[in-house]
Order: structure tokens, then C-alpha cells, then sequence
């Protein structure tokens, strides 16, 4: 087996060296111990309704689907329910996508498993929208006013601007571009630039950008907001509402892992008792 | 009640005086189907695959009373699955752990064959039909994959059914017609319902049998690579053989404890895998506008689709010249005129079309020949494989060295089918396909050199 396994961990060596290069946004971790956290569920099913349930549908979850995060219908009813649906509808909204099309350039996705649609091999769903919803900027140079570090050019607006409060931005961008020649003459050479873009809380860019002999293309970012307090509640806010968002893209998870631990049991027995019907059967073969 | 067996009594003697094939077919494949006493781990593979395409076809079923083939509701009959019907969660993660725990088991059981020289004689038939096992297997899975209708499915097919787009001649006619349409949509997507659950399951459970029936025949191998036919008892049974009923039934069900711990542990824990065995991009609606940034087939298919993708025009220039040492390679080992005359041309027709500037055929299709021998290659097995010996026990250490190293390159080409290309990357993918490629076709050659120790009689085995 020895001979086997060396050249397999020459292999996975061979494929670690290859790790991608650092020119996405780094994730925040969303905070995950609010994942079966009842009080922050229903904070975010608060914040989901109020905020997202306007432009986005969650067209696959019942509304007393929310029995299972601790809600009745009638708080249901009372606080989350803003029209006339009844408790036993989905999560539609009314906005038609023809005239999403038309406001956003397109229609906003359906909610119900983004979560799960946003899970690559590579980062977590959950702290994706964690960050991207933490990630807005002004930028006076779209459509919206608003950019984002992680989805460039995205089509919605920062929903959350009025209670985080203005927030300036620095992005650092290390990639190579095309550089005139020094003299003005001959062709263009490659090189490696470093872009500083300063976003002000009311958008306007200041850019800086230096030549650099070495390094390797990257991308990072900051937020410096002028209230601090402000902008740590609506963090507090966002992360409750990615608990919420999970629970939707999987509601029946809970469930899954609590029958897990008893079909593993059942399991641990079933090796057990093969073992020794095993045994009892080959004692006779030698 | 009269008629009544004399080998059997009750109610099995009456059913073998009505039709005693049941009883024989009982006796040729459980009770006196004698198997070597010294199956190793490795061994637990094939009856796990039977298992696995049990739990296919009974969760398949129960799917398939809610699934809607239809373009507009398919991807949402499947979340209806997940959240509306009772313990459909369990049944759709059952069918999607079980899809990849197949390959999971079929590679191992095939790893099984090159380990212990499964396929050599007598045993070609068995090995061939389940190289078409193999390939029933993967038409099964890439026609199920575009039934959840999300991006990857609608993008990996489109991905697939457009290389027999760079077929010359007949390519454009033949990609309409597997799709029914001019681009994939509610025909593909109806036709490929039909097949992934009548035609094709249909054809596995025939070759299935046929695999077994031909196994049965000639009798399994063992890790020693010794026949055990050949030292029978005064009582015609095979000296190292063992009833596969009760032994290897209690054996393989103890086996089977472990299989299910892992494949439960997947299913009730992490369904997704990390997004390896659900794709997280097949959580978004099929959206035939939008072309998702990085489209990888499902894992199982990753180390041919790094073959078709590492496919450029210099890489086929290379192979070009492999192809040529190749032909010279047979040409000296070969002492028919006509063969000679045969791989000589062969070689220079090859050559021309990879490497000629002026006439060589499309990179892309080279990539299509390729992907496709790669899956096609194990075929060819019983015949490449000219050891002296059939098990690695008792062939040079070094032949040992050379499977190892297979199995990091599929596995690496395996790693570099889900990651987007780079060109670092590619070069990896060539250096591991071409590695690939050199391990099968070399091995007429290879596998005869070095020094092989002797083979015992019988099996070697230690009781438990």
C-alpha cells in the first residue's frame, strides 16, 4: 500500500502548488453559530420581509413554513405578511420581470435556494452573501450609484445605505496592463500596475496608480464608515438575515442531520452484528 | 400438494418440482458457485455496485411519481421534491449520493481488475461487458444530469451534445437529432427522461446480468491471480473455493455495513460535498441566455473532460509524434508482412492529419478522438496487458510504481476538469493524459519487462 500512497501525496502536492491566483474579493466568514439560532432565524425572516421580499420572490417557501423557526400564524399574519396572502401561500411578489427588466436590467433572482446556489468548491454561500451585502459602495460611474467588491457592476442598490450610513472605500487592485513606453515611442509595454480607487461617501472616485517591479495580481478592499455603530448594527442585521436565508435554501436540514445521527447508530449496530455473523460463518474455512 | 422434489423439502420441494431452473439458477450462482477463499478488501466492490444500482432504481422510482419532464416545471418539480413531499429530501439525496457513490464503487471495482489482472484470460468477456457497464453508466448519468434542469445541467449538456458538433460531415445533423431541437430544450430535456428512465437503465440490468452469468462461467478471479480451477478435490470442487452462499453473502453484508456508514454519512451530512456532488450553479433555474462563468461536468467525468480540454493544437502536434514512435514501436514487434504494411500506413495517415500544417484535421476533434479513447481505452486491456502473471503480487515492484502513478494522473486530471483553465493547468493536464495515453499503449511492452516472482499453486490465505 506504501507504494500507492507516496506518489498520491506527490500529487496532491503538484495540485496545491496550483491554488488559485488572489484576484477575487477574500470572503468574510459569516458568523455560522446563528445557523440553528431561533432568535436570530426570525430577526432574519424580519429583515428578509421588510428589505428583500420587494423586488425578490422566495416563490418555493410557504409562509408557515415559519412554524419551524418558532412563528404561529398569527405572527405570522400580524408582522410579515405586508398584503393579503394567506399563511398557506408562497413567497411571491409583485413585481412583474418584465418591469424588473426594464427598472434593473434584470430580473431580481428568486430567493428560496440562493444560498445553496451561491456554494462553490471553493467558498461557502452563506459568507458570499454575507459579504456582498456588506460589500456596497457609492460609485457615481453606475447606473444605481452603487457598486459592489464582490459582484462589479451589480444591478442593485444598497438597500441598507440609510442605516450604515456613509462609508468610504478603498479598493487596491494589483493586475497587469498595458503601459505606453516612457518616451512615447516604440509599443506598449506589459506591466505590473497597482490601482487605488478611493470611493467618498458620496461616490466620487480618487484613483492612484503606481508601477510595480514586482508582486502578483491581487484585489483587496476596505470600509472606513463615518458611523461606526451604525454600520456594525446593520452587519449584526445582514448576518442575521444570511442565517435566515440558509434556513430557506434548506429547510429541511435540521431534520436531515437529527435522522442522520440515528441512521449512523443504526449503522454502528448493523457493522457489529456483521462482524460477528462474519466471525461465527468463517470460523470453518482455514 | 403431491408433486414434490426429492432434493428439497416443503414448499422449496414443491416449487422445484414445478420449476427447478429457480433452484438451479440458486445452486450456479449462490449455494455451488465456489469463489476463491482469499478476496481482499478490494473484493467488496462489485457486490456494492449491485447495491448501489439497487438504491438507483428503487429512489428513481419514487422520484419519478413527482419529477415533471417539462422545461418550465422540471427545475421547480424538484425543490417541490426537496420541501413539499413527504421524505423527498431523503429520497432525491439518496439518487444524487447514489449517482456519485457509483462511480465512486465502479472505479474501485475496475482499479480492483488492473490490480489483480481480472480481465486476462479466460475472463475477457467478463471485463468487456462491463467496460459497456461502464459506458451504459455514463450515458445513464449524463442523461440524468440534465433532469434537475439548473444551469449545469443545461450548460454541461450543451457542453457535451456540441462535440458531436465537431464530428466532420455528419456532426451539425447528428447534435439536432440527440437533441430533438436546434438548442436544448423541452424535446431534449423529454427525450433524455425517457432514456435515463426506461432505455438505458433497461440495457445496464441486461449487461449486468451478463456480467455476472459470464463471471459465474468461468469463475472469479483472486489476488493471488491463481486459478483455482485447476487443483480440485476427489469431490470436483475447487480446493480453495468456498460456497458464495453463506460465506461471501455474510462477508459482503458485512462489507455493506461500512458502504452505507460513508454513503449516510454523505447523505444525511453533507449532501453537496463541498458543491462536488451538487453543484451549487444547479440551484439556479436553466437559463439558456446566460452562460454560467465556469461550466465542469459532473466529478466522475472531469478526468476525460481535462483530456478534451487540454487538447490544442500543439498537444496534438505532440501526440502526432508519439503516435509515429508508437507505430514504429509495433512495426518492429509485429513479423506479418501484412500488419507491418497495415501500421506503417496507419502511422502516416495519423501523423499527416495531427501534425501537417496544411492538412491536419481540427484541434477540437483530436480533443473528441481523445476523450473518447480515453473512456473507451479499457477495452482494449485484455489484450495490452501481456505479464506473464496476472496479479501485481507477483510482478516487479515497479509495475506497482507505474499503476500508482496512473492514479495520481487521473486523479489529477480529475482535480483540473473542476477548476477553471489556466495555463499552468493545461500543461499539467497534457503531461497527466499524455501519461495516461503511454500507460495503456506502451503496456504491450512494459508489462512484460522486469522480473516476476513464481506464482504458488494455491491461493495464499491465513484464517480469520
Amino acid at each position: 500500500m506504501i507504494h500507492f500512497i507516496r506518489p498520491l501525496a506527490a500529487g496532491a502536492l503538484v495540485l496545491g502548488c496550483l491554488g488559485v491566483g488572489a484576484q477575487e474579493a477574500q470572503l468574510d466568514k459569516w458568523p455560522a453559530d446563528r445557523a440553528n439560532d431561533l432568535a436570530a432565524l426570525q430577526s432574519g425572516a424580519r429583515v428578509f420581509v421588510n428589505y428583500c421580499l420587494n423586488c425578490h420572490s422566495a416563490s418555493l417557501m410557504r409562509w408557515n413554513r415559519l412554524h419551524e423557526i418558532g412563528l404561529d400564524d398569527k405572527q405570522i399574519k400580524t408582522y410579515l405578511i405586508l398584503g393579503d396572502q394567506r399563511v398557506v401561500d408562497t413567497m411571491t411578489v409583485s413585481m412583474n420581470s418584465h418591469d424588473a427588466k426594464a427598472w434593473f436590467g434584470k430580473p431580481p433572482p428568486d430567493l428560496s435556494v440562493i444560498v445553496r446556489a451561491r456554494n462553490t468548491v471553493e467558498h461557502a454561500g452563506t459568507d458570499y452573501i454575507y459579504t456582498l451585502l456588506r460589500g456596497f459602495y457609492r460609485d457615481r460611474s453606475t447606473l444605481t450609484g452603487w457598486n459592489n467588491v464582490v459582484y462589479p457592476n451589480i444591478a442593485m442598490p444598497n438597500i441598507f445605505w440609510e442605516r450604515q450610513g456613509p462609508r468610504i472605500a478603498t479598493l487596491t487592485r494589483v493586475e497587469y496592463q498595458q503601459v505606453p513606453p516612457p518616451d512615447g515611442k516604440g509599443e506598449p509595454r506589459q506591466r505590473l500596475v497597482q490601482t487605488v480607487s478611493q470611493f467618498d461617501g458620496s461616490g466620487i472616485a480618487a484613483l492612484t496608480r503606481t508601477e510595480l517591479d514586482h508582486g502578483e495580481p491581487s484585489f483587496a478592499y476596505g470600509f472606513k464608515p463615518v458611523d461606526e455603530r451604525a454600520a456594525a448594527s446593520v452587519d449584526d442585521e445582514v448576518a442575521n438575515l444570511v442565517a435566515y436565508l440558509n434556513w430557506m435554501s434548506e429547510p429541511t436540514a435540521a431534520t436531515r442531520r437529527k435522522i442522520g445521527v440515528w441512521a449512523m447508530a443504526f449503522l454502528v449496530l448493523f457493522v457489529g452484528v456483521g462482524r460477528w455473523l462474519n466471525a461465527a460463518f468463517w470460523r470453518d474455512i482455514h | 400438494m403431491g408433486l414434490h422434489s426429492t432434493q428439497y423439502k416443503g414448499l422449496m420441494g414443491w416449487i422445484d418440482a414445478r420449476m427447478p431452473s429457480l433452484m438451479i439458477a440458486y445452486r450456479n450462482h449462490m449455494s455451488e458457485y465456489y469463489a476463491p477463499k482469499n478476496f481482499n478488501f478490494w473484493y467488496f466492490f462489485g457486490s456494492f455496485a449491485l447495491m448501489v444500482l439497487v438504491i438507483q432504481i428503487f429512489s428513481g422510482i419514487f422520484l419519478a411519481m413527482r419529477y415533471k419532464p417539462d422545461s418550465s416545471l422540471a427545475f421547480w418539480s424538484v425543490e417541490f421534491i426537496m420541501r413539499e413531499v413527504s421524505g423527498g429530501w431523503f429520497i432525491r439525496y439518496m439518487h444524487s449520493t447514489g449517482a456519485s457513490f457509483f462511480f465512486i464503487v465502479v472505479y474501485l471495482h475496475m482499479f480492483r481488475g488492473l490490480l489483480y489482472g481480472s480481465y486476462r484470460k479466460p475472463r475477457e468477456l467478463v471485463w468487456l461487458v462491463g467496460c459497456a457497464i461502464f459506458l451504459a453508466l455514463m450515458a445513464e448519468s449524463f442523461f440524468g444530469y440534465l433532469l434537475p434542469w439548473g444551469q449545469m445541467s443545461f450548460w454541461g449538456a450543451q457542453v457535451i451534445i456540441n462535440l458531436f458538433d465537431s464530428l466532420p460531415w455528419i456532426g451539425n445533423t447528428l447534435s439536432t437529432w440527440i437533441r430533438g431541437d436546434y438548442v436544448i430544450g423541452d424535446a431534449t430535456l423529454n427525450r433524455f427522461f425517457s432514456l435515463h428512465v426506461i432505455a438505458v437503465p433497461l440495457a445496464l440490468l441486461g449487461l449486468v446480468v451478463a456480467h455476472i452469468f459470464a463471471l459465474h462461467d468461468v469463475g472469479s478471479n483472486n489476488p493471488d491471480g491463481v486459478e483455482i480451477k485447476d487443483q480440485v478435490g476427489p469431490d470436483g470442487r475447487p480446493l480453495d473455493g468456498i460456497p458464495f452462499h453463506p460465506y461471501y453473502t455474510v462477508h459482503d453484508l458485512y462489507g455493506m455495513g461500512f458502504f452505507f456508514l460513508l454513503y449516510c454519512a454523505v447523505l444525511f451530512f453533507a449532501p453537496e460535498l463541498g458543491g462536488v456532488f451538487l453543484e451549487g450553479n444547479n440551484f439556479i433555474p436553466a437559463d439558456p441566455f446566460q452562460t454560467p462563468q465556469h461550466i465542469a461536468p459532473l466529478w466522475y467525468f472531469t478526468p476525460y473532460y481535462s483530456i478534451l480540454r487540454a487538447t490544442t493544437a500543439e498537444f496534438v502536434s505532440w501526440i502526432g509524434l508519439c503516435v509515429t514512435f508508437l507505430g514504429v514501436l509495433i512495426y518492429l514487434s509485429v513479423r506479418s508482412r501484412w500488419v507491418q504494411l497495415a501500421v506503417a500506413a496507419g502511422t502516416v495517415v495519423l501523423f499527416t492529419l495531427m501534425t501537417i500544417p496544411q492538412v491536419r484535421l481540427d484541434p477540437k476533434l483530436w480533443g473528441v478522438v481523445l476523450m473518447a479513447t480515453s473512456t473507451t481505452v479499457f477495452f482494449l486491456l485484455p489484450w495490452l496487458d501481456q505479464s506473464p502473471v496476472k496479479s501485481m503480487r507477483y510482478r516487479p515492484r515497479w509495475h506497482m510504481a507505474l499503476v500508482g502513478l496512473f492514479v495520481v494522473a487521473f486523479l489529477v486530471l480529475g482535480c483540473m476538469g473542476m477548476m477553471p483553465p489556466t495555463p499552468g493547468r493545461t500543461l499539467v493536464s497534457q503531461l497527466c493524459g499524455a501519461y495516461y495515453f503511454g500507460f495503456f499503449f506502451l503496456m504491450p511492452w512494459w508489462s512484460r519487462m522486469g522480473t516476476f516472482r513464481p506464482v504458488p499453486a494455491r491461493v495464499t490465505f491465513a484464517a480469520h
